[in-house]
């Protein structure tokens, strides 16, 4: 068992690198039996993609420029990740210190989403090698969202790199480095929180310049403001989902002091998540009243509305509430369940369904985009799996060295998600 | 002071600091005169001249204007058409209407692009630069006439939509579609001169033509604009578009980041400190 071996007991950096890279646990689980064949299938398809054009396996088209890649894996998958920004604004800056052992994990999981969903926007660009232009200056859209929202999104990873990266040396027993690295977490953290703030609202002032094209129920001048909340409930809403996910599969990494702590912290994310829904729902009922669009709800896309803004908003909140009140887990974790079907709707139906919405022709993803989403999600799981079984992200490194070795069957067990 | 107000003026204070400029490096103050068609839907025979050296003009498939019966059907523009004419059949009769790129004097095209690619030229031509574009496609969800259309099936993608023969305007000619109209249904000059022009054809003959000038403030104003004998909703213009310039729609967007970026991570050192500093890492 190499888990805790570091670089001085190994020798040398290359052969503590082959040995961290071997697999762990069994390779035949049902995780790794379907996410392999939809990684291959994917990478097939990218190289279709990359070779016949955007339109040999999507279904984009003149109509809409932008389809399921953009609408989901880009503007949706971020909005899931906002909960990176949430904690670690809970614990550095607001100093509550009950959220500290969710914090590695929600910052690794920030990360990998935007490593991966924010790249994603990468494979939908037409020429994605003149990506290079608004990076070094050659050209620089100042006057455009866009421009903003990928100088953000850059920037944030370089950010998030940094608070994870205390996790990081300590796996290569790098103590020096560490400490040097977590005096400089309020710092990034603070940076982090700023860009998120920008480019999670920025992600919705994309939408700004359409507002002929995106139906009056969804457009606002106030998008990005409602990008902004939203993505604070989504992203807790995904780490209670997480958390007990993972409290799960890694269990025998989890301090089992932390165990009892577990309810307590998911109650008080709950509670959370109930302020930012109800302020989110308020403000978006205002909107509505103010503009007098009673008119517009006797339609199919009235209801269609409605469903989102009381069924997987105002219903979900309230779910939180009473789950808070009566410490149940359950209603809690459906809560989340129901405010990330939301989410998803409510980015889906402002990128695409409500998007150019009195046009005959309609879009709905190709088979090939849902399969390479899929892929970007599995890859993601991977490499998360591969950091967490190695570094210290869930324990804390300096607590376990004997314990583990102790129990390699449970070890395994973790290994074999 | 109002909250605009407010957030122009810390904007700019903002942007002084960190040196960048809200409006775009290049194109900042679009100048008030520049070039644009006059579109005379009255004059208009339909005989897709234009469509024809337009295709010729650029290397695109030349349509067989005699026999393709292509006005049987509603036509956009392609990325093989950057104009395309329909007709319409309206209380007035066969209307014929030519579309194509309404170079409006502060498009949303250029706004949204983050690579310069799309660009408002001084003279007023909005052309697209190949060796910028990264094929994003924001031009084509910003464009509120969606006039730039992509290449779906090329590895190597290009936006295409019609730049009022950029480089025969800097010889000194006039845009190939123009020179082709038979009839002078196309009239190309100076936006303000044709604003005159039109202006005096409507109060000539106001029996003629409906009391509008579309593309006079339509977007803030477009580079192209047309005269109607039928209300244009009747001949596929959209009318719900507003006078606002589109770049105005993300200006505040664009002013109050700034503001943010500088203020925030202060009020964020503000709040950790308020917290106290007793359980340091
Ligand atoms: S009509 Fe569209 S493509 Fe043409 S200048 Fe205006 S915004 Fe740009
Ligand atoms: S597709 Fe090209 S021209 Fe259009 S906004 Fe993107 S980079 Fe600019």
């Amino acid at each position: 068992m190499s888990r805790v071996t570091t670089i001085s007991e190994q020798g040398g950096f290359w052969s503590f690198l082959r040995s961290q890279l071997r697999p762990r646990g069994k390779i035949l689980t049902p995780f790794n039996v379907i996410s392999v064949p939809i990684i291959l299938l994917g990478l097939g398809i990218l190289v279709v993609r990359f070779t016949q054009g955007l339109g040999s396996v999507t279904n984009l088209s003149q109509e809409y420029p932008w389809g399921f890649w953009i609408g989901f894996d880009v503007i949706t998958g971020v909005a899931f990740a906002g909960g990176a920004y949430t904690i670690t604004f809970a614990v550095y800056i607001m100093r509550m210190e009950k959220y500290h052992p969710i914090v590695r994990a929600t910052v690794l999981n920030g990360l990998l989403a935007y490593i991966f969903y924010a790249g994603a926007l990468a494979l939908d660009l037409g020429r994605p090698w003149n990506i290079i232009n608004p990076i070094i200056g050659n050209s620089f859209g100042f006057n455009s969202v866009l421009f903003l929202v990928s100088w953000h999104f850059l920037l944030y990873m370089l950010a998030e790199l940094l608070e994870f990266s205390p996790v990081v040396a300590e796996w290569l027993g790098a103590r020096r480095a560490r400490r040097i690295l977590s005096a400089m977490t309020l710092a990034t953290v603070i940076f982090g929180v700023t860009l998120s703030c920008l480019h999670q609202s920025g992600l919705g002032a994309l939408y700004l310049m359409a507002k002929p094209k995106i139906h009056p129920l969804w457009y606002s001048e106030f998008i990005p403001i409602f990008f902004l909340v939203s993505s604070i409930f989504a992203g807790l809403s995904m780490v209670i989902l997480e958390g007990t996910l993972s409290h799960r599969v890694f269990k025998d990494q989890i301090d089992p002091k932390k165990h009892h702590s577990f309810e307590d912290l998911v109650i008080g994310l709950a509670k959370g998540a109930a302020i930012a829904m109800f302020v989110y729902y308020f403000f978006r009922a205002l909107i509505f009243l103010h503009d007098k669009q009673w008119t517009l709800l006797r339609s199919g896309w009235g209801a269609w509305y409605l469903l989102e803004i009381i069924g997987l908003v105002l219903i979900p909140c309230f779910m939180f509430a009473y789950g808070v009140r009566h410490r149940s887990l359950g209603i809690i974790k459906t809560a989340a369940v129901l405010t990330l079907v939301g989410i998803v709707l409510n980015r889906l139906n402002i990128s695409i369904i409500a998007y150019n919405w009195y046009l005959p022709v309609r879009y709905y993803p190709s088979w090939q985009e849902i399969v390479v989403t899929m892929m970007v999600v599995s890859a993601e799981i991977w490499v998360f799996r591969w950091i967490v079984l190695r570094m210290p992200v869930l324990r804390e490194a300096h607590e376990l060295p004997s314990d583990t070795q102790e129990k390699p069957e449970r070890a395994a067990a973790a290994a074999s998600l | 002071m109002n909250r605009r107000d407010f957030l122009k003026v810390t904007g700019v204070a903002g942007m002084a600091l960190t040196g960048t400029d809200a409006k775009g490096s290049e194109s900042s103050s679009p100048s008030p005169e520049f070039y644009g068609v006059l579109v005379d839907t009255t004059r208009c025979i339909g005989c897709r001249a234009c469509e024809k050296a337009c295709a010729t003009e650029h290397d695109f498939p030349v349509p067989d204007i005699a026999n393709d019966g292509a006005l049987e059907t509603q036509r956009d523009t392609s990325e093989t058409a950057w104009t395309v004419v329909n007709r319409f059949d309206t209380s007035e009769g066969e209307v014929f209407v030519k579309k194509q790129c309404m170079h409006c004097w502060q498009p949303a095209c250029t706004a949204a692009c983050l690579t310069n690619a799309m660009y408002k030229t001084q003279e007023g031509p909005v052309i697209w630069r190949s060796r910028k574009c990264m094929g994003c496609r924001f031009c084509m969800v910003s464009c509120p006439f969606d006039i730039p259309k992509f290449e779906y099936h090329e590895w190597n993608p290009k936006i295409q939509k019609c730049n009022f023969c950029f480089d025969r305007l800097q010889e000194g000619k006039k845009p190939a579609c123009v020179e082709a109209c038979p009839t002078d249904a196309l009239m190309f000059g100076m936006k303000r001169d044709l604003m005159e022009i039109a202006r005096v054809r409507i109060y000539n003959h106001p029996e003629r033509y409906v009391h509008k000038i579309y593309g006079e403030h339509e977007v803030g104003g477009t580079g192209w604009l047309y005269l109607s004998a039928v209300p244009f909703e009747e001949v596929g213009f959209r009318t719900d578009l507003g006078t606002t310039p589109y770049p105005e729609y993300t200006r505040d967007f664009l002013y109050g980041v700034p503001l943010v970026l500088f203020g925030l991570p202060a009020l964020l050192y503000g709040m950790n400190q308020m917290t106290g500093s007793d359980n340091e890492d």
